[in-house]
């Protein structure tokens, strides 16, 4: 809702001098903390990506990186904080709690809350996911400060304040967003909006355990049960090396079984991009873009998508981008690798047949090769 | 029992355009909408009210103009209506735009009943936080629960609600106590065409038109551009590449273009074909 701010560039130089000293009670307030989010004994992989980004910043400011991992007592917490040494913090607050054994906003808000109050960090990262999300709007609300959604880029300026860039206007243009006066500068980004850092085996930290008085007595929500989703509904769009997507360059929804053709030949994903799935052509969980799902696969082939920036945050990471488009101004060309310009409708079965011939194990380019 | 939905009109994003020169975004013209994520929670309201009873109030908080959105929830079928606008109120962030919404609401409960469930939208497609929420449940001290798929029960007698929740992996079934926050889930339900009764209702409907005074605010530091601790730096168009894409020409046959593209991805990424190898095999 930062949005709801003029745009105009040349208000934003006033608003820039807005800048006061940082107030006193902030001043002591250090270093670079990432939420470790966990669930069922997994460390969801955007912590790590956050991590490195983490790395980064605190590197630029000279500061130490904590991860601050939340849980009920079990292997599992001393396990996480090894997974966040491997991935470059220094350190890991931990509360260790069975009220926290599942994710519930009250008792995951106050415990966060209390480990950023007592040991004042100046950046505190978090994903944007369920959890994150629902977590990082409540703790940024109970210490009135500042919290920028869904960062595609986050740096340190000339003066140490955090500059948190996201798309902005439905994804039409970027901004960078900057908390000035408050601290911990909070912000959230999305699962594979940031490269995955090297895991280094082995790489050690310090685990400071922080208690908390929290009992299930006090909990109001409580949890009936969980039902895990079938494995047949899971898509694993935001991880998989190949994507295949479609946009309104196919015309009429009936054509988006030529994407899920070519993905099928090239064991891709398949997805699409917004109007899709606002025409409820496609399920919202195929949405690739700022909206839907952030990938960063090897290859990316778009077929029939104009590339608005909405979509390109969403499909940047990858490797190598193709695009398949009518139009050879389309904006997807300026960030696409290699592009050719024709109508996917008619090009894509004969691409799909191109791929199944090639790759297919008896194919006698193979075989020559 | 008394829901309140929250809602926001949005530019309806698929017509804004930038210009080209001066990056900035040309708003002459393009049509707003009620933030398509808010029908859904507006539907879950009416539900509810029609099955257990009681009103549902639609609040928002905008320029005059917003309470065009405002009638189109009462001819969905929404009770009261109430438009929160003030010059206070302009340039807010989510933390600012929570506190004043949370003085409405408080106004609202006091004035009008008081508030069992606050419904709002999972996000806005103009600013996507998905942050006001949760920052009107924490300064009203309501239960929050966020991106729910289904509410299964409603009990007025005992206080309570039980609902799914959207989370990684799975759904959780939780039961909690009365007021709460709840955000809906999109596709959680199908979002009704209002009676012509509600249409014609609405088009009469006195809409409550609140100031930030009139709302309890008194203190207006806390409002508006003054009252957010975020600050927009700057708003920019992102680079382009320094290469446009390379571009394949055309073969004859589609299939000459089609075997001419998968050289050119082959000749860009030679490590790609084994990659591409393994996973059509299977592996």
């Amino acid at each position: 809702m930062s949005d709801a701010k003029p745009a105009a560039p040349a208000a934003a130089g006033g608003r820039a001098s807005m800048k006061k000293e940082l107030p006193e009670r902030f001043r002591n307030h250090k270093h670079v903390w990432v939420f470790v989010e966990m669930e069922r004994g997994v460390v969801h992989p955007v912590s790590f990506e956050l991590l490195g980004e983490g790395r980064k910043l605190a590197d630029k400011l000279g500061v130490e990186l904590a991860g601050v991992v939340l849980g009920a007592p079990g292997p599992d917490m001393l396990h996480a904080c090894q997974e966040a040494f491997a991935y470059g913090a220094d350190l890991c607050y931990t509360v260790e709690n069975p009220v926290l054994a599942d994710y519930r906003n009250e008792p995951y808000s106050k415990a966060l809350t209390a480990v950023v109050e007592a040991h004042k960090p100046e950046i505190l990262l978090l994903g944007a996911t369920t959890l994150g999300r629902d977590l990082a709007g409540s703790v940024a609300t109970t210490l009135l400060t500042g919290l920028t959604a869904d960062c595609t880029e986050l740096n340190v300026d000339d003066d140490k304040s955090l500059a948190a860039t996201r798309p902005t206007f439905g994804g039409s243009l970027l901004c960078t967003i900057y908390t000035l006066n408050f601290r911990p500068q909070m912000a959230t980004a999305r699962p594979r909006a940031m490269p995955m850092p090297e895991r280094q085996e082995g790489r050690q930290g310090r685990i400071v355990p922080f208690a908390i008085d929290l009992r299930e007595q006090d909990i109001i929500t409580k949890i009936l049960s969980f039902i895990p989703d079938r494995d047949s509904s899971k898509s694993n769009l935001a991880f998989a090396d190949v994507v295949v997507a479609g946009g309104m360059g196919l015309q009429g929804p009936e054509n988006f079984q030529l994407v899920k053709n070519l993905a099928s030949v090239l064991g891709a994903e398949y997805g699409c991009s917004r109007p899709l799935v606002q025409k409820g052509w496609v399920p919202s969980d195929r949405q690739i873009g700022q909206t839907g799902k952030t990938i960063r696969p090897k290859l990316y082939i778009a077929a029939g998508i104009s590339g608005a920036i909405q979509h390109r945050v969403g499909c940047e990471g990858a490797d190598l981008i193709v695009a398949i488009n009518t139009d050879k101004n389309a904006p997807i060309y300026d960030f696409a690798h290699i592009g050719i310009v024709t109508d996917a409708v008619r090009f894509l079965p004969a691409l799909t047949e191109a791929f199944r011939k090639r790759l297919s194990p008896h194919s006698k380019d193979r075989l020559a090769g | 029992m008394h829901f309140v939905v929250c809602i926001k009109q949005v530019p309806d994003s698929a017509q804004i355009r930038v210009h080209p020169v001066t990056n900035t975004i040309m708003r002459q013209g393009v049509p707003t909408i009620i933030n398509p994520y808010d029908l859904f929670s507006l539907e879950e309201a009416l539900r509810w009210r029609d099955k257990v009873g009681g009103e549902v109030t639609v609040l928002t908080m905008g320029p005059p103009m917003a309470a065009d959105s405002l009638r189109k929830a009462l001819t969905i079928g929404a009770d009261r209506a109430v438009l929160l606008t003030d010059r206070f109120f302009a340039g807010s962030d989510t933390l600012a735009t929570s506190f004043a919404l949370s003085a409405a609401l408080q106004k609202i409960s006091d004035t009008f009943g008081k508030i069992d469930i606050v419904f709002c939208g999972k996000q806005t497609i103009d600013g996507d936080t998905a942050q006001v929420g949760p920052g009107i449940a924490k300064r009203l001290n309501l239960e929050q629960i966020t991106y729910v798929s289904a509410v299964n029960e409603v009990n007025g007698d005992n206080g309570t609600v039980t609902l799914e929740r959207r989370s990684e992996g799975g759904v959780q079934v939780l039961k909690t106590n009365l007021p709460a926050m709840i955000t809906m889930l999109e596709g959680s339900n199908t979002v009704r065409r209002g009676r012509i009764d509600d249409a014609l209702r609405a088009a009469r409907a006195q809409i409550v038109t609140w100031s930030a005074k009139d709302a309890g605010i008194e203190d207006v530091t806390k409002c508006g551009l003054r009252g957010s601790p975020t600050v927009v730096k700057k708003v920019f168009a992102p680079t382009p590449r320094a290469e446009k894409a390379a571009l394949v020409e055309l073969g004859e046959t589609p299939r000459d273009s089609a075997e001419a593209l998968i050289e050119a991805i082959f000749a860009k990424t030679p490590k790609i074909e084994d990659d591409l190898v393994k996973l059509a095999s299977g592996f």
